[in-house]
């Protein structure tokens, strides 16, 4: 994809060099949330709710506070009142006030002085609760008869007339859709629903916290931004953000679902109790997957026209998502915009809403969103291919959006790699591979917006003249890599010379999390622009060294060199000669830079898989899976290769076996990574990747996120080769064996 | 907690005897250890087995069948060649169990007296007929494997009395067997039905045949209806359709998060085929 636009021939981005963090996390050496203590250090527990929805009649802490060792209780009644809106919410969720609205909602805690007497005192706690009506489905939720489970939830955005379980309404659209309709040659409508998956990182969360009488705090926290650990705990806490220090630990994974509070500010409310003694909480995997923040579940109706030719005239989707038992979590505002993006659509109407239900609060999951969109959209054009007998690529490339396309939600697209991924994908040797019997083929693209935002990074020039990068977003993919590799390209250092660290609050200026694929693109541009800040100053002591203007100095190959005709001959003066005589002309040598970073340019991708079906069990396995996505530049090919990877394998998971399972009592069956089936290494083939750069020209290297597009195709993919091989087309994910088998054996008649 | 080190089967039942509060044995603690972690179990005797002389071993008995010890972990069975040549179907059950950490502890007695209706070394043990030696304060008796699960997690065994051996018959000639699980996944799940088949063929007739079902009762089945769907058969087509037949029948699942009572009776009947299948082709010392 050669451009006249694009710098390439670059030295160090596009090369695979050993992550920073590699060998302390194969060695074990790496500090993850659990791996944090300090002397004096008690152990929290969490009494959580075993009832989809009851009041909270009274709370009896008597007999866990006389056991010997136990050092507090908090209940809500130690939390302070007065909070409103989203601070509330989050109040409420960290501890249920005078109701518990979903199974695994916490109550209170305890902190002891070992995690088997926490245990042990969380047990001694009696809650004497009174049991309320409960609803955990999404269409449910809203037919007549389903109780109101937090009455004036709605938001003005709610027509009247609606159930008293909506909390928000959307719409939006271009075109006469009817028209669009009547002008089609076939027009198809469906239901298609999906069910909640969890982000099923494999560290759980875990926290140190420690709160002083004077209000003045510290947190070591697993996390994906410690900032917002820090605004959301002083606000649950009522104590000043500038008062509580936050550092976050590695990372095990977190897909969105370590953007927000849990059980943070209770290790925080339990110290300060506890004299300001440290209070440590980990969560276990069954609290992780019952009172963390799982995604939405949805129920879509989706009606799109298609001309014999394939072109499609027109698209139509209601959505209805449930985000648990709080407003403003369900994806309904992201899935939206991402139904019809890959598409430049002539008519186009979306509406959609937004349900409460007794489950647990919703948190982003890689793509929020847009991987449920695309199984209703995605699937519907399979179908229509399937019954027109049309190439889906080629339907794609036909109706694909492109440079300077409207988007389906509004703006314009700059430049765009979709049409490369698809051609890329027919081209592939996986496209023409023929397919035995039960086997078929699915394909599907899938976008996602990626994300800029709030953005302070420091780079600092070591007297040896490396380069010391301060981020604020944790690393979770490889961005210290790629961060890395961009500023030692910038600086002209080798990549070894520089080290990138994740520092905590006190730090740096406010950093959004590392969500919407944001941390190699946005720190990764503040942090060149760091570079060019501590580059000018180099330049400038080069000059003065000299006695020349700075104009008349040009950083190269991490050097300072004299440029121009009236600069005179004076050798190169590195960056390490710079950096070591710094402190006596003129001090240290640092950049800095903060931005709401813009500029972001979407992702596109395009899945092809195949798979075969056991007609006789209905058991799917994937015999190999292609991902081509655009990555705008690969800084780090093997990273963007990983993600592209992961992202399809969760996608997968969803598509075939992971969901939330409710029972009729509104408890969670499933809370358990045995029964909560996320695929194992062995379910999965290699997934091949093909990384198309389109270079993005927000960024100065063409970055492009690439964490979330990959999770968006896989659902609709899997369902539409699930469809060849048998015929049988799986409207409701998962396409789990019982299903499958129930749907073949229904068709057979 | 106490935890108890006896050295002979027969201390350890006088201190389960003794126990008055809640007892677990500790063989490879792939079960209880997980259950006493996730809090499901606090045992006030713990008592370790892998004291006693002789619990890692496999012997072969004067009648050419095979002892095994109640400590001998899965990985173990799996790599002793004559035992996977003599039972393959019985073994496989048991390398199905986890992953290769779990089958560095996990043993055939633990797996069938944590008393799991999916628990997937028994059905194969059933199938085989083996023959479990109980030790209780009044000395020892073999009991056939069948009479030992009697529902979820319960045994028959009484207090104070452990397994202190299990065994398997000598491998007849022209015999095979074989055991099939669903799961949805390729491993580390639980099997949502399970099938294991063993058979002895006289020519191409099937002379004698054991078929037992997991995960479709309270408890591991044997059926009789499938052995005799099959019995004098050469296993053709018509023999295969009965014994799936037979298995749906015999099969009284539950709905439950893992499948549908419908997917489970339907599955039962087609592990039974494709495991009688094998095992049939494992008598035939044809490679499968
Ligand atoms: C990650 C993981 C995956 C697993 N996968 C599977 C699977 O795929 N299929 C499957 O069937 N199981 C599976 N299991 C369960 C377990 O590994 C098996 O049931 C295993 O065979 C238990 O054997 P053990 O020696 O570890 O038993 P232990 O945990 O030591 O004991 C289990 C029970 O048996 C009793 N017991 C043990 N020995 C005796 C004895 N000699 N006499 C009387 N009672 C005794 C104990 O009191 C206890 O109640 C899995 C477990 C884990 C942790």
């Amino acid at each position: 994809m050669a451009r006249d636009d694009v710098k390439t021939g670059y030295k160090l981005i596009g090369t695979r060099p050993n992550r920073p963090d590699g060998l302390d996390k194969v060695t074990g050496r790496a500090r993850y949330g659990a791996d944090f203590s300090l002397p004096g250090m008690l152990w929290a527990a969490v009494v959580r709710s075993p009832h989809a929805h009851a009041r909270i009649v009274k709370i009896d802490a008597s007999k866990a506070l006389a056991l010997e060792g136990v050092k507090a209780v908090v209940t809500r009644a130690d939390l302070p009142t007065g909070l409103t809106g989203e601070d509330l919410n989050l109040q409420d969720n960290t501890l249920a006030g005078d109701r518990a609205l979903y199974d695994g909602h916490a109550v209170a805690a305890v902190a002891a002085t070992s995690q088997l007497l926490a245990q042990d005192a969380a047990r001694l706690i009696e809650v004497e609760y009174e049991v309320l009506p409960h609803v955990t489905d999404v269409d449910a939720a809203i037919a007549p008869d389903a109780p109101v489970i937090r009455p004036g939830v709605a938001d003005y955005s709610v027509p009247e007339g609606m159930h008293g379980n909506v909390a928000r309404y959307m719409e939006f659209g271009h075109g006469d859709v009817e028209a669009g309709f009547a002008a089609a040659d076939v027009v198809r409508e469906h239901t298609y629903r999906t069910e909640a998956t969890h982000q099923g990182y494999i560290e759980p969360h875990a926290a140190v916290g420690q709160l002083g009488e004077d209000g003045r705090g510290e947190m070591w926290v697993c996390t994906q931004g410690h900032w917002y650990i820090r605004r959301m705990s002083a606000a649950v806490l009522g104590i000043e953000a500038a008062n509580l220090r936050v550092t976050p630990s590695e990372i095990g994974g977190g897909f969105g679902g370590k953007t927000t509070i849990f059980m943070e500010p209770l290790t925080l409310a339990l110290s300060k109790k506890a004299g300001g003694r440290p209070v440590k909480l980990v969560m276990s995997r069954s609290e992780v997957l019952r009172a963390t923040g799982p995604t939405a579940s949805a129920s879509m109706d989706v009606k799109i026209g298609m001309k014999k030719d394939g072109t499609i005239t027109a698209g139509q989707v209601y959505f209805r998502m449930q985000g648990g038992a709080f407003p403003g979590m369900s994806p309904i505002g992201e899935a939206l915009p991402c139904a019809f993006a890959c598409y430049d659509i002539p008519a186009l109407k979306h509406e959609g809403i937004e349900i409460i239900t007794n489950r647990p609060k919703a948190a982003a999951y890689r793509a929020p969103g847009s991987p449920m969109a695309a199984f209703a959209v995605e699937s519907m054009i399979d179908e229509l291919c399937r019954e027109l007998n049309l190439d889906p690529i080629e339907v794609r490339l036909k109706n694909g959006a492109k440079n300077g396309s409207k988007s389906s939600y509004g703006p314009v697209y700059d430049v765009i790699g979709l049409q490369e991924t698809l051609q890329a994908a027919r081209a592939h040797p996986n496209y023409s591979i023929p397919l035995g019997p039960n086997q078929g083929r699915g394909v599907a693209s899938g976008f996602w917006f990626n994300h800029g935002g709030e953005t302070s990074v420091s780079l600092a020039i070591g007297e040896d003249g490396t380069a010391t990068v301060s981020v604020g977003t944790p690393d979770i993919g490889g961005s210290r890599a790629s961060i890395g590799l961009m500023v030692a390209e910038h600086l002209g250092i080798p990549y070894e010379n520089v080290r990138v660290n994740v520092v905590e609050t006190g730090a740096l200026g406010v950093n959004e999390p590392t969500h919407g694929s944001r941390a190699t693109f946005a720190s990764g541009k503040a942090a060149i622009e760091a570079a060019n800040q501590a580059i000018r100053e180099m330049c400038r002591r080069a000059a003065a060294e000299w006695g020349i203007e700075p104009e008349a100095v040009e950083w190269r190959d991490g050097a300072a060199h004299p440029a121009g005709p009236n600069a005179g001959k004076h050798p190169p003066m590195t960056i390490g000669e710079i950096g070591a005589k710094m402190g006596s002309t003129g001090g240290p040598i640092s950049g800095h830079h903060e931005v709401t970073a813009g500029g972001y340019g979407a992702s596109f991708g395009t899945h092809v898989v195949d798979v075969e079906v056991d007609p006789e069990t209905g058991r799917t396995t994937v015999l190999r899976y292609l991902v081509v996505q655009d990555a705008g530049t690969a800084i780090h090919p093997a990273y963007v290769e990983g993600q592209y990877q992961g992202g399809a394998a969760q996608g997968i998971g969803w598509a075939l076996n992971e969901e939330y399972i409710y029972g009729p009592d509104g408890r969670l069956q499933n809370p358990v990574f045995l029964d909560y089936r996320i695929p194992v290494a062995s379910d999965l083939p290699m997934i091949d990747t093909v990384i198309i750069e389109v270079p993005n020209p927000g960024h100065p290297y063409g970055v492009r996120g690439v964490g979330e597009t990959g999770i968006t195709p896989p659902l609709p993919a899997i369902a539409s080769a699930i469809a060849g091989a048998t015929g049988v087309r799986i409207r409701s994910l998962p396409c789990s064996p019982p299903k499958v088998l129930a749907a073949i054996k229904a068709a057979k008649g | 907690m106490r935890y108890h080190t006896p050295t002979t089967f027969q201390d350890a039942a006088a201190i389960a005897a003794a126990s008055t509060g809640t007892l677990r044995f500790l063989a490879g603690g792939t079960d209880v250890l997980v259950q006493m972690r996730a809090g499901m179990v606090q045992p006030d005797d713990l008592i370790d087995l892998k004291h006693i002389p002789g619990v890692d071993r496999i012997e072969k008995t004067p009648e050419g069948g095979w002892r095994i010890g109640v400590a001998v972990p899965g990985i173990v069975l799996g790599a002793h060649k004559e035992l996977v040549r003599d039972w393959p179907g019985v073994v496989e059950g048991m390398n199905l169990v986890g992953s290769t950490q779990v089958q560095g502890r996990a043993t055939l007695a633990g797996n069938l007296c944590n008393g799991s209706p999916a628990a997937d070394s028994v059905p194969g043990l059933f199938a085989a007929g083996a023959v479990v030696t109980v030790t209780g304060p009044k000395g020892s008796r073999d009991i056939p494997v069948e009479q030992v699960p009697v529902g979820p997690g319960r045994t028959s065994l009484a207090k104070g009395e452990v397994i202190s051996a299990i065994t398997l018959p000598p491998r007849a000639k022209n015999g095979g067997d074989a055991y099939l699980r669903f799961i949805p996944r390729t491993e580390m799940d639980i099997a949502v039905v399970g099938c294991a088949v063993n058979l002895r063929l006289d020519g191409d007739r099937v002379a004698e045949a054991r078929v037992a079902l997991g995960a479709v009762a309270p408890t591991v089945i044997l059926s009789e209806a499938c052995a005799q769907a099959i019995i004098g058969t050469t296993l053709d087509d018509a023999a295969l359709a009965a014994l799936a037949k037979a298995a749906k029948g015999a099969a009284k699942p539950i709905s439950d998060k893992r499948g549908t009572k419908e997917f489970r009776i339907e599955v039962a009947g087609v592990l039974a085929r494709r495991a009688a299948r094998i095992a049939y082709d494992r008598a035939k010392g044809m490679k499968a």
